[in-house]
């Protein structure tokens, strides 16, 4: 007999959500997800055909752009991640457009002490008057490689490779019981 | 150990992979004859003072770096994208 139904599952499926003493983690359905590549001396087309066809700029480094829903995350020199929208055909005329959909694992870890979890994990400085809203940074998460954006005066999208959703989860649930502890 | 990544600014050290000496920017051309290719693949400087590194900012955003760093001192003089011009 053929498998006439098949179920998406989410990354973090049965692993979320999850609340700590006053922080939660929860799953994020991000929508499509694509990373976009400016060609050669194209980044100012690119950033006018971004904001004519989703409403937002392509951000500058560790900025992120648009909103829940639709957001342009920086992601390295020269790459943007957009997050929610299915990329509109203008887009391919100045840049590289490549699917990355369902490869990323991406939550929301919100609440008072969300940056005290994080500093347990993260070897940046994400307290609010060095990382404010719409700012983004690439960096470690433990051992794995993330992207990290403010998107709240205490909530942060976290994203890493889809492969690491379990990982995340253990060391986000760790940080959180270790800061819960302290009271 | 901080490193200030062009794109990214101060980071810790463990955010990076050592590459080696920048010689690999300097590449000789395919005919450049077997000398200078064995000094390409094999001959390193091992300078008491300013020598020039590549590192590779990997757990962060995925740039080439090239550190100039002294070796006596340890003082980072400068960080450049191995790319040449920042994009
Ligand atoms: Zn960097």
């Amino acid at each position: 007999m053929c498998v006439d139904k098949l179920n998406a599952q989410t990354p973090c499926d049965g692993l979320l959500p999850l609340t700590i003493g006053t922080v939660s983690v929860t799953e994020v359905d991000p929508g499509a997800i694509h990373a976009v590549s400016a060609f050669q001396g194209q980044a100012k087309s690119l950033s006018e055909a971004m904001k004519a066809a989703h409403g937002m700029a392509l951000p500058a480094p560790n900025r992120a752009t648009g909103k829940s829903g639709a957001r342009a995350v920086w992601f390295g020199p020269g790459q943007t991640m957009l997050i929610g929208p299915a990329p509109d055909p203008s887009l391919s005329a100045y840049a590289a457009v490549v699917d990355q959909s369902d490869a990323w694992a991406v939550v929301r870890l919100e609440g008072d002490g969300a940056e005290d979890v994080l500093a347990r994990l993260v070897p940046v400085d994400l307290r609010p008057q060095n990382f404010k809203r719409g700012y983004t940074a690439r960096t470690l998460l433990f051992h794995m490689t993330a992207s990290i954006t403010r998107v709240g005066e205490k909530a942060f999208q976290i994203m890493v490779f889809r492969s690491m959703a379990t990982s995340l989860v253990n060391d986000l649930q760790r940080a959180m019981e270790g800061v819960a502890a302290r009271g | 150990m901080r490193i200030t990544c062009p794109y990214c600014g101060e980071r810790d050290r463990r955010e990076f992979y050592y590459r080696g000496a920048a010689v690999d920017l300097d590449r000789p051309a395919p005919d450049a004859g077997p000398e200078a290719w064995d000094d390409f693949v094999y001959l390193r400087d091992n300078p008491a003072g300013e020598t020039r590194d590549l590192w590779y900012h990997e757990g962060g955003c995925g740039a080439w770096i090239v550190v100039t760093r002294n070796t006596l001192t340890h003082e980072i003089s400068a960080t450049e994208p191995a790319s040449g011009g920042k994009r």
